[in-house]
């Protein structure tokens, strides 16, 4: 994992790697839970909630490239062929389009598969039976076939992978009517959301990033239990009441709001600390659902702090910090005292070059800058990228 | 990169380069003299002992993975190592030949026509035809005429304005009929769009039709999709997609559930020579086989893709070949034959569930009708094209000749099933005409299971709107 943040962060030198390693830890450790008992990485709170999905119900089954002999490209699946067997486990040829519409297909009769992308650019080869077949047809059929399935993988940038490897589909899963889009940042929000989209009934595209399957994240006793579940198309940020449940705030902070999902919302806590000393107190939303989106916490929020950057690797136009943003116009657009500030991925392919590339996402330093605007205080013009 | 070099060296240099691969790919390639596990005996060459050892070579496979992946032994030639006859590859004894042949990409003689009945419904001697009761043969007879006057019935509604759209499934009458009576009404069906007899078969009523082309309130889709988008859950019938092809890696998946479940039914989906050309076909064949599913797929090859003939859609001989190209028993059938296809198909769903394994039916017939109310075919082929096969090679006037041979059938009776079901349909679509338009509500539903917030918001507000300016709100939409 240190690997690839320090192939990442390409020009840095591994002093700075470590550095920003360490100001990592005391950010996450720092953060409110509950009963925050023992730490896990994302990527055993994936594999522990396949399991333990897989355990509870055997029409749970999962399907990809490489996900059983080779236990996943990224060990998502690891043990799971020696528990369940290769009926439940299937490892498949190399055709998206094939095990994506297979998995529609098996689901139409009751099943219940999980689909693994080998990363969600792949997925692009399949994206007929994401949007036309599990999207479409409980409706088409009005409502005599459902289509209990997930979509999963890596989503976003990853580094040093280029342009046909590092893209966002958060907007372009998140535009179709019909699907469901959780994007995980924490390890809770990983057992809890992917044992959600397990569950549910309707066709979820879940949104993973491989840059974090490393990262250790606290775990409360209670996100171990294997009846955990987060509710779908919840942000972590319930209202703004004297009734909020603590656990469910990312950061909470009274001067700006910054929406983030996934990877960002890390960036976006790194943010808001630097924020903090300099007198801004952010407070931070970690969307965990795309589609549906929960405009009702986001416009909460802003209607309290009065200024919203959000934040997305994604591309800029028609990305999901438009679609925030249009919400907040909609519905607080009174209540904004400056123009909403967009962070998104650079609007052209993602460059190879780590130096280009670095530039081409938004990176703290963006994050602090554009919230430093939103609240009129002076932003050194030099770009510290 | 194998392939090529051997082909130009000597047998000495063959084993030192199979040696030098077998060195650089850590064992994935193994020479008969050295096996490097205990392999199989193959004394006999029935299909069934094939078979076993087909499975047992996949089962060495997986070993060879887990090996290779646990130790990087590497299997050493013996000193003085014989000639190479053969190479045994994962998956099957490869022999080694000395000459350069190509292998022919295609062949002047075509795969033969399976077919039990000649064009005036005389029987072929010696035929492999299963028998039928007359009960069978009459209700297979009535269905296709039904299917045929109901086409008629409802393309003439469309011409009239009266629903959008429609095609005709004309001159498939047979492939239509005849395949879902050789199937059980428990196996799943994931058509095409050309297939509503097999829907008829299975109990769908005329109404039921005509609502869905109406898109009225009873329609069981909901007035959600065009008309001939049938679905019925209770007829185990999945809802047509207008994707072409996408149902048929969705047949595979299903077939797939069926094999976890351990049930005695297959699955058939329904396809056209244009949808064979899709990526979901080759996807969906090539994951059948890997997966051994039971599922029968079948190709109506109706000799065109809307304009597109089938000499440009593909230069392979038909669909049929592809099957042995994915290790899929296949049959090419007469899909003018109503017998023939019983026949096969029953062959094929006994094959399927017995020996879970997919099959591929490629029945070669002709659309005589248009692709579609959309489509004047008479721009790209000729009158007289059409005509020739209307006569000489109808489906329907066919399995009629040989039912009146068996004695089954009388003119009498043929005059008075067609003003039956005349009067039937224009029944139905009188009533499908006169029923309400589907409701506000069913925009919105069944988009998720349960209703979403933004949607609950939407539909609120739409219904308040209405009351606010019905003036302004078209008066066919019911709140």
């Amino acid at each position: 994992m240190r690997g690839i943040i320090s192939q990442k962060l390409g020009g840095l030198s591994s002093q700075v790697v470590g550095n920003y390693m360490l100001r990592l830890r005391p950010a996450a450790s720092a953060r409110h839970y509950s009963s925050a008992t023992k730490e896990m990485t994302v990527r055993d709170a994936l594999n522990s909630a396949l399991d333990e999905e897989m355990a509870a119900d055997p029409n749970v089954f999962v399907m990809g490239e490489e996900v059983g002999e080779y236990q996943g490209a990224y060990k998502i699946t690891k043990g799971l062929l020696d528990k369940y067997g290769p009926e439940r486990v299937v490892d498949t040829p190399i055709t998206e389009a094939g095990f994506a519409g297979i998995g529609v297909g098996s689901a139409y009769h009751g099943l219940r598969p999980v689909i693994e992308f080998m990363t969600f650019n792949f997925s692009m080869q399949a994206i007929d039976h994401i949007i036309n077949s599990a999207a479409k047809s409980n409706y088409m059929s009005a409502g005599q076939i459902n289509v209990p399935i997930v979509f999963r993988g890596p989503n976003g940038p990853a580094a040093g992978v280029g342009a046909q490897h590092s893209q966002c589909y958060g907007a372009w899963y998140g535009s179709v009517p019909g699907l469901k889009v959780l994007v995980p940042y924490s390890s809770e929000d990983a057992r809890g959301l992917l044992k959600a989209a397990i569950r549910d009934p309707d066709p979820v595209v879940f949104l993973e990033n491989e840059l974090l399957y490393g990262e250790s994240f606290p775990v409360s006793a209670e996100a171990l239990d294997s009846s955990f579940c987060l509710p779908i198309g919840k942000a972590k940020f319930s209202q703004c009441s004297s009734s909020v449940d603590r656990s469910q705030i990312e950061r909470e902070g009274k001067d700006i709001t910054i929406t983030a999902f996934s990877k960002m919302v890390g960036y976006a806590l790194k943010a808001a600390e630097i924020l903090e000393k300099e007198g801004i107190n952010a407070e931070v939303i970690n969307l965990r659902s795309i589609r549906p989106l929960d405009r009702a916490t986001i416009n909460a929020s802003v209607r309290k702090t009065n200024r919203l950057v959000t934040v997305e690797e994604g591309f800029p136009q028609h990305g999901v910090g438009a679609e925030i943003c249009a919400s907040v116009v909609e519905d607080s657009f009174g209540y904004l005292d400056a123009p909403v500030e967009r962070i998104a991925g650079a609007d052209v392919p993602t460059p190879y070059a780590a130096n280009l590339e670095r530039m081409a996402f938004p990176q703290i330093e963006d994050i602090v800058r554009a919230a430093k605007r939103a609240c009129y205080r002076s932003v050194p013009m030099a770009a510290t990228a | 990169m194998a392939s090529s070099s051997c082909l130009t060296k000597s047998k000495t240099s063959i084993i030192h380069h199979l040696k030098s691969i077998k060195l650089n790919s850590h064992n994935l390639l193994h020479t008969i003299s050295s096996p490097p596990f205990p392999l199989p005996k193959q004394t006999t060459t029935s299909p069934i002992d094939s078979a076993i050892v087909c499975f047992q070579s996949l089962y060495f496979r997986r070993q060879l993975h887990s090996a290779t992946s646990v130790n990087n032994e590497v299997h050493q030639l013996p000193a003085e190592a014989p000639l190479q006859q053969v190479l045994n590859y994962p998956v099957g004894k490869v022999k080694f030949t000395p000459k350069l042949a190509f292998t022919a990409g295609s062949t002047e003689e075509r795969v033969p026509c399976y077919r039990v009945l000649n064009e005036n419904g005389q029987p072929i001697t010696d035929s492999d035809s299963l028998e039928i009761s007359k009960e069978l043969a009459v209700k297979m007879y009535t269905d296709m005429v039904t299917l045929e006057v109901m086409d008629t019935i409802f393309y003439e509604a469309q011409r009239q304005g009266r629903i959008s759209f429609y095609a005709t499934t004309t001159g498939e009458e047979a492939i239509n009929i005849a395949s879902a009576a050789a199937l059980n009404n428990q196996d799943f069906v994931f058509p095409q769009y050309r297939e509503p007899g097999v829907l008829l078969w299975r109990g769908f009523t005329l109404q039921e039709f005509a609502h869905q082309c109406f898109g009225n309130k009873y329609d069981n889709g909901k007035g959600r999709q065009m008309p001939i988008h049938y679905g019925s859950r209770k007829h185990n019938y999945f809802t047509v997609a207008s994707t072409v092809a996408t149902q048929i890696p969705h047949a595979v998946g299903a077939a797939y559930s069926l094999k976890m479940e351990k049930q005695d039914s297959c699955v058939i989906t329904y396809f056209g020579d244009g949808g064979s050309s899709t990526a979901d076909f080759h996807a969906a064949i090539n994951f059948a086989a890997v997966l051994e599913v039971p599922v029968i797929f079948f190709c109506r090859n109706n000799g065109w893709a809307i304009s597109t003939p089938t000499n440009e859609q593909f230069r392979s001989d038909g669909v049929v070949v592809r099957g042995k190209a994915y290790g899929v028993p296949s049959i090419r059938v007469d899909g003018n034959d109503a017998l023939a296809i019983y026949t096969a198909v029953s062959g094929a769903r006994k094959m399927a569930i017995e020996e879970q394994t997919p099959v591929l039916i490629e029945a070669l017939t002709y659309r005589t009708g248009h692709h579609s109310t959309s489509d004047d075919s008479t721009k790209y082929r000729s009158i007289d094209e059409i005509e020739q096969w209307r006569g000489d090679q109808n489906p329907v006037k066919r399995f009629r000749k040989w039912i009146e041979s068996k004695g089954w059938w009388s003119h009498e009776a043929e005059s008075e099933h067609h003003i039956n079901i005349r009067k039937q349909l224009s029944q139905a679509i009188q009533a499908a005409e006169r029923v309400e338009k589907p409701r506000i509500a069913d925009m919105f539903n069944d988009v998720y299971d349960v209703l979403p917030k933004n949607l609950m918001e939407q539909e609120a507000f739409i219904r308040k709107t209405i009351k606010k300016h019905t003036q302004d709100y078209p008066s066919d939409v019911p709140l």
